[in-house]
């Protein structure tokens, strides 16, 4: 048995690395500092680590040889899922790179909203160090901070900061989706203000905050609902904030078109700034997502929705998504990518499949090959990037599962075919 | 195997070898002496009437790291212009103006370079420079870590804690980060746009730490020296950009009192404000001073015409020059308590005035300045033009006719700002030779590197003379990476692994206990997780590191 300290977690998307873990032969436990998302996460317990082909048990090499044999003869193979580690999407481009795969994180839909609006018109945007040390006045936008990282009330923003006297003293504004829970409420009890509208009625909500914010004439009393009085109080603050910052997470905006509403709070937050500081803060992080578009970034100049099939890296955030082009029947292969998640299954297909992922996963059809591999952060050390895109947190091995990496078993496949395509 | 490359016209500056034919013998991926009796040449080349030069080192250039990932991806239309397939031996990728680091790699090694050095590694950021650098094949790379800005290093200084603790704290970063040299981008600058100041003179106080850019400067660049860093401080100065900046640079040079100091893309900060337009070159006076004060390195960031992106650590700058982003879309970040940065894409334009005198700024400076040994050939990439423009630069460098062709195109109120047509200087092929390798090395600190003498790695770039100088260094014949051939005639025929260079500067242990109580209590990352392991950089099998020697510390 043994205990690990200030381990990082690749799960939270906040990069947490407080985490006290127990190891006790393969069975892990989070005995300090773990929440609703990182227990089970880290605590998911290893079923098998027997490769499969066609369900039946088989050494790694046969698995490994098949999987190539099926992608040999493809011409539009497609690597879905993407929720690696740096490691593992370096093996996963280059095998890509190899048989003309298209590769798209399962996140990507989420992503684009942001991607969109940074390709349009770009943004001011901050990290996690300056959110704790230097946010004044915090607006939410469409999403429950709580839910989507359990601590960071109490990790970011009621501690002790490098630039505020009093941080229990900051200003907390929802606008749209209402918390889950009481965490936004500070230690000395202020408690956050709340302007709820359904999340559909942001696209307007928005804009009128951004007319406002820039002192535009607004004719109406209220947007959805929402008093404008109480839009003008929230442009005030924000203008008044030494270092106001705005956050929303894309997955919860949504509704067709959010890449606009992205835009609108970044070209808002741009406004801000001709007078005071304001910066963006978008959520993201978990299970990869950063980390396959930052690799792809490197790798092939584009975020991570790529079609490499031309021999070149193609990007095209609409038409390279996973769902698309399987329901079209443009796909020829599916290769499935997860090792940070065993419920994230692949989508259901008659083709060829193969799946790369964290053990216990269960399938309703058995793919062609599965290939359990370690998790990141837990079977093997690796690196993966927190929400804001910025810092790569280093992952650490806790235990000896025996179990292969997604990088080894990715590159053992692409091996396999660069020999056959040299000889 | 016993490699000879034989009868070619060497230029190894390290050597004071200037265009002599010589025969040079590889071994094991290193230059070894001629052996001494009867031997046997596995594989000879035939270089006779060949330029033959050790492998080029671009010693600023903007490689890896965040703010280039977001370059790329805010600009896809860009690499839809340039995208480059794969081959059985090379991965696929985009070039131009922002490139993937395969292809990062193979330009650089299809021009002759071997080694390419991030200016900007943001301490925090530091570990993603690695990683991309980490997939950039042939070269070998470094990085110098971005100080000055850093609150830590601020509350140090408002907290007047001595040199020693300053040195150590720099010396502790470098090891943190796995750098070869210490930077500084506006110095303190970036730190006081974050507390709303949109200007940092030299003798401008931060407003909440109270502290000036030459205060920072002096002791960094003390720093650098005492912990015995062959680098020197390596300044990206204040007001870069600004009308009038040629004061703060002279001010800068005069200010650092004889400490070595490298003041980098020094173009974009030598403007005065002359003219019916209110900007003119300030050249000449740069040059005279670097020229007088040997303690003084400069790279020029020399722009070229046509779309590029800038990517600086400058987000206070960055964020004042978004009105001329080209297409307009812009970002920028503050990062970490530790740093910032911006990315603008930009067009230079050979008929706007402003953008054909930055040009002619960049020449006049490389041409007068009188020591090679201290002047160093960069574009900033991507910020002045990406790198793949070096062969032309070179051109416009060694050959007059040429320059003064393009010069009677741009802007005709620039051709009256500048005395480019009046300067005769031609640069000779050891003056490119020292700019681009013995200098750059000797610079950097790198050991076996820059040089064509036995002991030294046989990273050898084999050029056919030419009286066209870009085609000359556009398409090599051969480079050669640690003894093994890389390209020939401008392709790479064969991949392999180049090292990281760093440096492991001593500390005092005890700045350990301040750094974890620090990092516990303001930052987001405890202070061992913020340490990049040697095994992060080799685990992959791929990656190497290289620690240099440091200065006898005095």
């Amino acid at each position: 048995m043994s205990e690990f300290f200030e381990v990082p977690s690749p799960f939270c998307g906040v990069g947490t690395d407080d985490l006290t873990i127990k190891v006790d032969g393969l069975k892990i436990s989070v005995i300090e500092n773990g929440c609703a998302i990182n227990m089970p996460a880290f605590e998911h317990e290893i079923t098998e680590t027997k490769a499969r082909i066609n369900g039946k048990e088989v050494g790694l090499n046969e698995a490994i040889s098949h999987a190539a044999s099926l992608l040999k003869n493809t011409n539009f193979p497609l690597i879905g899922g993407c929720a690696t580690d740096v490691n593992g999407m370096r093996g996963l481009l280059a095998l890509a790179d190899r048989v003309g795969a298209v590769v798209d994180n399962a996140n990507f839909n989420n992503a684009r909203k942001n991607i969109l609006a940074l390709q349009d018109s770009g943004w001011m945007n901050t990290t996690l160090a300056e959110v704790k040390n230097r946010c004044d006045v915090l607006l939410i936008i469409g999403t429950d901070l709580e839910g989507f990282a359990p601590r960071f009330f109490e990790k970011y923003l009621w501690n002790e900061a490098m630039f505020l006297e009093n941080t229990s003293n900051r200003d907390i504004i929802y606008l749209g989706t209402k918390p889950s829970g009481v965490a936004s409420t500070s230690p000395n009890g202020k408690t956050a203000q709340i302007f709820e509208c359904a999340n559909e009625n942001l696209p307007e909500v928005v804009t009128v905050l951004r007319a406002l914010v820039k002192g535009q004439p607004i004719q109406a009393e209220n947007v959805a609902g929402i008093p404008v009085a109480n839009l003008k109080e929230i442009a005030e603050k924000l203008k008044n904030a030494k270092y106001g910052v705005i956050t929303w997470a894309a997955g919860s905006l949504n509704y067709s078109h959010a890449e606009l509403t992205v835009q609108t709070i970044s070209e808002m937050i741009k406004n801000l700034n001709e007078t005071t500081r304001c910066s963006g803060f978008p959520l993201g992080g978990k299970e990869g997502d950063q980390t396959a578009n930052q690799v792809c970034g490197w790798t092939s100049g584009y975020a991570a929705r790529v079609s490499f099939a031309k021999g070149y890296p193609e990007y095209d955030p609409f038409l390279f998504e996973t769902n698309e082009l399987l329901n079209n029947g443009e796909a020829d292969a599916l290769i499935w990518v997860n090792s940070f998640n065993a419920g994230a299954k692949p989508p259901k297909t008659s083709l060829p499949t193969i799946v790369v992922a964290r053990s216990g996963m269960t399938f309703e059809k058995e793919p062609d090959v599965f290939i359990p591999v370690g998790t990141p952060g837990i079977d093997h050390t690796g690196h993966a990037y927190r929400l804001d895109n910025v810092v790569a947190i280093r992952l650490k091995k806790l235990r000896d599962s025996g179990l292969p990496s997604t990088a080894e078993v990715l590159n053992a496949i692409e091996q396999v075919l660069r020999e056959e395509s040299v000889c | 195997m016993l490699i000879r490359l034989t009868g070619g016209t060497v230029y190894d500056p390290a050597s004071g070898v200037d265009g002599i034919k010589q025969d040079i013998y590889v071994q094991s991926g290193k230059i070894i002496d001629k052996p001494i009796g009867e031997f046997q040449v596995d594989k000879e080349y035939d270089l006779k009437g060949k330029v033959v030069m050790s492998g080029a080192i671009d010693m600023h250039t903007h490689i890896g790291g965040g703010k280039g990932n977001i370059a790329r991806t805010l600009l896809p239309e860009d690499h839809r212009n340039d995208p480059v397939a794969h081959t059985h031996i090379c991965r696929s990728g985009c070039g131009h103006a922002a490139p993937s680091t395969f292809i990062t790699g193979y330009r650089y090694a299809e021009m002759g370079y071997t080694a390419g050095f991030e200016p900007a590694l943001l301490p925090i950021n530091a570990r993603q420079a690695h990683m991309e650098m980490g997939d950039i094949p042939i070269l070998d790379k470094g990085g110098y870590v971005m100080l000055g800005s850093d609150d830590f290093l601020l509350r140090m200084l408002t907290a007047k804690k001595d040199q020693k603790a300053i040195n150590d704290y720099v010396a502790w970063t470098m090891n943190a980060a796995k750098a070869i040299g210490v930077k500084v981008v506006n110095p303190g600058g970036i730190n006081a746009f974050k507390f709303n100041q949109r200007k940092l003179d030299l003798d401008e106080q931060n407003s909440h730490y109270g502290v000036t850019p030459r205060q920072i400067l002096q002791v960094l660049a003390t720093a650098v020296k005492e912990i015995g860093v062959s680098h020197p401080l390596h300044v990206h100065g204040c007001n870069l950009g600004v009308p009038g900046n040629i004061e703060t640079t002279l001010d800068t040079i005069q200010g650092i009192g004889g400490l070595p100091m490298h003041l980098t893309h020094i173009q974009f900060h030598s403007y005065g404000t002359e003219g019916d337009f209110k900007f003119s070159s300030g050249a000449a006076r740069v040059a005279e001073a670097v020229n007088k004060n040997k303690n003084i390195t400069i790279d020029v960031g020399q722009i070229l015409f046509g779309q590029t992106v800038t990517a600086s650590g400058d987000n206070m700058r960055q964020h004042a020059n978004n009105k001329f982003a080209s297409p307009q879309k812009w970002v920028t970040m503050d990062i970490e308590c530790d740093a910032g940065c911006g990315v603008v894409p930009f067009k230079y334009k050979d008929q706007n005035f402003v953008n054909a005198l930055q040009w002619a700024i960049g020449l006049e400076t490389f041409l007068l300045v009188d020591d090679p040994w201290r002047i160093f050939l960069t574009t900033d990439h991507p910020n002045g033009a990406p790198f793949t423009s070096y062969p032309h630069l070179i051109r416009l460098l060694m050959d007059r006719t040429f320059r003064n062709d393009v010069l009677s195109t741009i802007h005709p109120e620039a051709q009256k700002m500048t005395t480019l047509a009046s300067i005769e200087r031609e640069y000779t092929l050891q003056e490119i030779a020292i700019m681009t390798r013995a200098g750059a090395a000797k610079l950097i600190g790198l050991q076996n590197r820059g040089g064509l003498s036995a002991g030294n790695w046989a990273d050898i770039t084999v050029y056919t003379d030419d009286v066209d100088r870009q085609k000359m260094f556009e398409k090599p014949d051969y480079v050669f990476k640690d003894g093994e051939v890389v390209v020939i005639d401008g392709k790479v025929v064969h991949t392999k692994w180049g090292t990281t260079h760093i440096v492991k500067p001593d500390y005092d242990k005890s700045i350990e206990k301040d750094l974890k109580a620090y990092f516990d209590k303001y930052l987001t990352m405890k202070v061992d997780n913020f340490k990049i392991s040697d095994d992060e950089i080799t685990e992959d099998g791929r990656g190497s590191l290289s620690v240099h020697a440091l200065n006898a510390v005095v």
